[in-house]
């Protein structure tokens, strides 16, 4: 019989029941609202009292209401169809909701019940079986969809009969298991899982070894993230945590991508559901949407159904990651999450930790982060959970409890800058400051070198250390001036810039620039590394920036171009012969030059080109004059009726 | 109906517990969140133990006595909503300011449930303003929620009635808290003088009404932006000032009832406090719209004080107002301010070029905000850092001060005199197919 008690306490959306019978922590319950079954989370017991937390709104509640027990704890429904699916919290279908708002007490079935699969047996009668093994499998959009032994099954079974090939509901038995007691067991498409609890049907979790492809540059060149690893983005309002991510979801290597929108703003899932369904897949060039779900609990939703949002998608995720895919979870924010858990603590007036946080967030933090992984499956093939979330810390300052528990829990760190931000320097991650720790593993060095480039490490450890020059010199020079330091401090610091405008900046709204293979990056890299490691020639630190502007625009333009393109290499050519103005020439260089020389002359130029050429030549004259100038300039520098003069004057010399 | 509701009412003269904010008292049969009346002063169900419910009286307790009357109403607070909400200003409470009719229309619940993300349509209107601080560099869209940044000595008031009066909104809806009297009567004067009155409707707690009471103004006027955007397909421009007060308000109600405090002695609560109201910000699927524009003052410019911080994880953007004192006038400040939807618009609905041109200048400017550091650093500039101060003064005069009031494409033009004027085009580094079609040497 179901254990009920009654509501003898309201205090926002905490509520206090008085009840009889058993009741478990976490358990899951119903308030009898009149017609309304308001589902609530058991959180705390305390003799006869039984502290939930209402997933809904808990207005016109009164005491005296009844509260019926279910007997087990918030469970996520599995089988096919959940693909492409717009799920809230609870992993309600939102699309089988009426109206446009949303109803309290509503909660839908999440699969289809009606729907066939079309199935095909993987085992035969007589295997012994056990959790997680793969019976059979549907197609799930294009997804080989495995038909699993359920989770929940302790212990050894044997197959006592499976059905044969043909379309199936889900709600079908497909196969009977007998355990050692000779019980026999029905099993359909469907299983239900507890989401707090980690699904464990696999053989072996290794450390990451391979490299997870995303696409975008500050990750995947400066600080590359695993396939199975963790890693988090924390960052200020603005700073493009939001962004990074649904682009993280259009361009990453992953089967396919789960996304809990844990509550932020309701736009940014519309723009999921409007966006993706258009959107081709860069790899398989099916529909974006056909690879991703979504776990909505949007801000303005229930507070406490945010705790469930990220449970609910990690469980998803392990589900898959068990049929032996590439999942690739995202959360955001992870922050708002934690504050649900603060309202909550707080309610039950338990002892703050730092900021109010409850005491045990670090540990809820590494617990959940843990669940992400390469695995072994028991039939030896291979499934990961790659999870990346974004932390929102107050005031933007990073010495906080959520942002310093998940520093413990995630191995990378993708620290976004409210300078970079601010000068619009996206994605504003700030290379330097992140890190990734798998470039640390050994396994994953000689991956790159292997699967990429054998130069690569060391490309991107120059560019690196060029960047890091080049913040130093920039210091320097903000301290004692353009003047003040040697002309090499400004070369120094521009190479450092065309490290940051061409692989670092990368425009995430531009449909060729917004994703980089790492065949392209490679490429990009090596040009730039070569660029930097070149010797250049100027007489004043003001033909410094102007050079290098020039230089950055152009390989800006390649990375506007399709890589390879006629355009691509109309601008790389571009890049060369800015390059030979003022490069100093090594011997070993000349015979290259000299062969590119042959080449362009095949080709025949393009007027672009000679523009190009033009522009530099008249830009040369102008920095010369401009020297010349220069001491009578500084005598008038306060008069500006002068300066615009001189200025009208340069531009006249220009035509 | 009347009837109903006056027999469900039920009647207690007891109070057992007062403090400053809170009564309570025995009484059964009562709704969480429901509204009672305490000694004749509004006041609504905040927590129940047992058959103790503690009320909080948004006017205060002051000169309550134990014996006073309380009524329960049956009811979460309500508005009237209807037609005749329009060309007049209501209190917090949702009652006529002028003592003026009641208004005849169905009663709707206030704070009611959210939209289903997967009903909301992706907005893609872009509101022109005419003010190229927004317009160019952060293009406002219907259905977003975006707050004004500002020091309470600056005209965000002003900024914002000229903003809803440009904005060409079926009705705006004025949601004043702590609004000073002269700033409601401004807001009148400047809606009745534009003839705009008919497309207004006001719900304002000004200065001289109890703080509390500012809780119920944006639920109000949010519930009466659902009934013409959803009932009547309308584009409703929402006008919240200033959440600062509002959020002080959130404060004092969670210091009374003995909650822990978080950041700057604000609730634990306050992201979700503030994001279920931003987030009634809307496109729905059938042309109604509701966006909010709001404000937010800052103390000292500090935007890392919980109140400006958690609004800016909220709402999909801000402004900021800043004063140049290079030119002497009130600026959009290009590098704080944000307009997280218009991607959305740019480049789309306005001309092609128009993000690019967007980001050069703004890049352009930051040069200029370099140098200015130099040279107050008293280092010397170089011919680009003067250029670009040059550059600097003219794009603040001529685009970011909101004194402007001119069409996108002109924006974009002045946008390239000026680069023409100051920079060549590898300086501005505009893609090479824009400055082959637009950029013209003067
Ligand atoms: N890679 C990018 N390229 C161009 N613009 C970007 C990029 N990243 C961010 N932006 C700009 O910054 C805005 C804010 O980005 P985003 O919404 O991702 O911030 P966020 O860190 O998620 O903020 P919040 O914490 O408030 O959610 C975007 O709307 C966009 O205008
Ligand atoms: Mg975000």
């Amino acid at each position: 019989m179901k254990t009920t008690g009654k509501i003898t306490g309201i205090i926002a959306n905490l509520v206090i029941v008085e009840t009889e019978g058993t009741v478990a922590q976490n358990e899951i319950c119903y308030i009898k609202h009149g017609d309304e079954h308001l589902m609530s989370e058991v959180i705390k017991i305390l003799g006869k009292k039984a502290y939930i937390q209402v997933f809904e709104s808990t207005r016109g509640l009164m005491v005296g209401t009844e509260v019926e027990f279910t007997g087990h704890m918030l469970e996520v429904t599995l089988g096919p169809g959940i693909l492409s699916k717009n799920f809230d919290g609870l992993q309600n279908d939102l699309d089988k909701m009426e109206g446009v708002f949303l109803k309290r007490g509503e909660y839908t079935y999440p699969l289809d019940v009606k729907k066939k699969y079309e199935f095909k047996p993987l085992s035969k009668k007589g295997d012994s079986v056990k959790a997680g093994d793969w019976l059979g499998e549907v197609t799930e959009n294009w997804i080989p969809h495995k038909i699993m032994v359920p989770f929940k099954f302790n212990g050894n079974f044997k197959v006592k009969s499976i059905e044969n090939k043909g379309k199936y509901k889900i709600e079908d038995t497909i196969a009977v298991l007998t355990d050692d007691d000779g019980k026999e067991h029905k099993v359909t498409m469907i299983q239900k899982w507890p989401v707090k609890m980690p699904i464990k049907a696999y053989k072996d979790k290794p450390r990451p070894f391979k490299i997870f492809e995303t696409g975008i540059r500050v990750f995947d060149t400066l600080n590359p993230m695993a396939e199975g690893g963790t890693g988090f983005i924390p960052g200020p309002f603005g700073s493009g945590k939001t962004v990074l991510q649904h682009n993280l979801s259009k361009n990453a290597e992953a089967d396919l991508v789960v996304i809990a929108a844990c509550g932020e703003r309701a736009n940014e899932v519309v723009e999921i559901f409007t966006e993706f369904p258009e959107l081709d897949d860069p790899r398989s060039g099916r529909k974006l949407m056909e690879r991703t779900t979504i776990i909505a609990n949007t801000s303005n939703m229930p507070v406490a159904a945010r705790e469930a949002s990220v449970y609910t998608a990690m469980t998803i995720a392990e589900y898959y990651r068990a049929m032996g895919l590439r999942v690739l979870l995202l959360a955001d924010s992870t922050s708002r999450w934690a504050q649900a858990l603060r309202e909550m603590s707080n309610r039950m007036e338990e002892l703050p930790g730092q900021d109010g946080y409850p005491m045990d967030l670090p540990a809820i933090i590494s617990n959940f982060y843990s669940r992400a992984g390469f695995v072994y499956l028991n039939n030896k093939e291979t499934g990961s959970i790659t999870f990346i979330g974004t932390v929102s810390p107050a005031g933007g300052n990073l010495k906080e409890p959520v942002t310093e528990s998940t520093k413990k829990a995630a191995r990378c760190f993708y620290a976004l800058s409210q300078q970079r931000a601010d000068s619009k320097r996206y994605p504003a991650i700030d290379s330097l400051e992140s890190y990734s720790k798998y470039l640390e593993y050994p396994e994953i060095i000689e991956y790159l070198n292997e699967n990429i480039d054998s130069k690569w490490t060391e490309n991107v450890h120059y560019a690196k250390d060029t960047l890091l020059r080049g913040k130093e010199v920039f210091e320097q020079i903000n301290i004692l001036g353009d003047d003040g330091v040697p002309i090499d401090y400004h070369i120094k610091h521009w190479k450092a810039e065309l490290v940051d405008f061409v692989i670092l900046q990368q425009d995430a709204f531009d449909k060729t620039d917004a994703s980089s293979s790492f065949e392209r990056q490679s490429y990009m890299l090596e040009k730039v590394v070569d660029t930097c490691k070149m010797d250049y020639e100027f007489d004043d630190f003001e033909e410094v920036g102007a050079y290098f502007k020039k230089v950055i625009n152009q390989f800006k333009q390649m990375n506007y171009s399709e890589f390879d393109s006629d355009e691509f290499k109309k601008y790389e050519k571009a890049v060369e012969k800015t390059l030979k103005e003022r490069r100093v020439e090594k011997d070993s260089d000349k015979d290259e030059d000299k062969a590119e020389e042959k080449s362009k002359e095949k080709k025949a130029a393009k007027p672009k080109e000679e523009d190009d050429g033009k522009e530099s030549k008249s830009e040369k004259q102008k920095d010369k004059k401009d020297k010349e100038s220069k001491s009578e300039k500084q005598k008038d520098k306060k008069d500006k009726d002068s300066k615009s003069e001189k200025q009208k004057d340069k531009k006249s010399k220009d035509k | 109906m009347e009837q109903d509701t006056k027999a469900f009412q039920r009647v207690y003269t007891k109070l057992f517990q007062l403090t400053k904010a809170t009564v309570s008292l025995h009484a059964t049969g009562v709704g969480n969140d429901e509204l009672a009346i305490v000694d004749g002063r509004p006041a609504q169900v905040v927590k129940i133990m047992d058959d103790i419910v503690t009320l909080q009286v948004f006017q205060g307790t002051e000169g309550i006595a134990t014996d006073a009357e309380v009524v329960f109403t049956g009811k979460a607070p309500t508005l009237k909503v209807g037609d005749d909400l329009t060309g007049r200003f209501f209190d917090a409470y949702g009652s006529p300011m002028e003592g003026s009719k009641e208004i005849m229309g169905k009663e709707i619940e206030i704070g009611a449930p959210s939209v289903n993300p997967v009903r909301r349509k992706q907005p893609s209107e872009f509101i022109a303003t005419g003010i190229a601080g927004i317009d160019l560099n952060n293009s406002l869209v219907t259905g977003q929620k975006i707050p004004f940044f500002a020091d309470p000595d600056q005209p965000f008031n002003q900024v914002m009635a000229m903003v809803a009066l440009r904005a060409k909104a079926d009705k705006i809806i004025l949601a004043g808290m702590g609004l000073t009297n002269d700033d409601y009567l401004f807001f009148k004067n400047i809606f009745d003088n534009a003839g705009a009155l008919d497309r207004i409707v006001g719900f304002i707690n000004t200065t001289e009404n109890p703080p509390v009471e500012r809780l119920l103004v944006p639920d109000m006027a949010l519930s009466a932006a659902e009934y013409f955007a959803m009932e009547k397909n309308e584009k409703v421009l929402v006008l919240l000032t200033d959440m600062t007060l509002y959020a002080d308000a959130l404060s004092i109600v969670s210091n009374r009832m003995d909650q822990i405090p978080s950041k700057d002695s604000m609730p634990g609560s306050l992201y979700s406090d503030l994001a279920r109201l931003y987030e009634k910000a809307v496109q729905f699927p059938d042309g109604g719209s509701i966006t909010i524009v709001a404000v937010t003052t800052l103390s000292g410019g500090d935007i890392t004080h919980a109140i400006p911080d958690n609004t800016g994880y909220i709402t999909e953007g801000q402004l900021f107002l800043r004063k140049d004192t290079d030119v002497g006038k009130v600026i959009i400040d290009p590098f704080r301010s944000l307009s997280r939807l218009k991607q959305l618009v740019i480049g789309k609905k306005t001309r092609e070029d128009h993000p690019q041109v967007m980001n050069a200048a703004v890049r352009l400017y930051a040069d200029a905000a370099n140098a200015k550091t130099k040279l107050e650093n008293g280092f010397d500039l170089t011919e680009y850092d003067e250029r670009t101060l040059d550059f600097a003064k003219a794009y603040s005069e001529k685009l970011l001060a909101i004194d402007v009031n001119i069409e996108v494409e002109e924006m974009l033009e002045i946008a390239y005199q000026l680069f023409a004027k100051h920079f060549s085009h590898e300086e501005v580094g505009l893609r090479q197919e824009y400055v082959d079609k637009y950029w013209k040497e003067n």
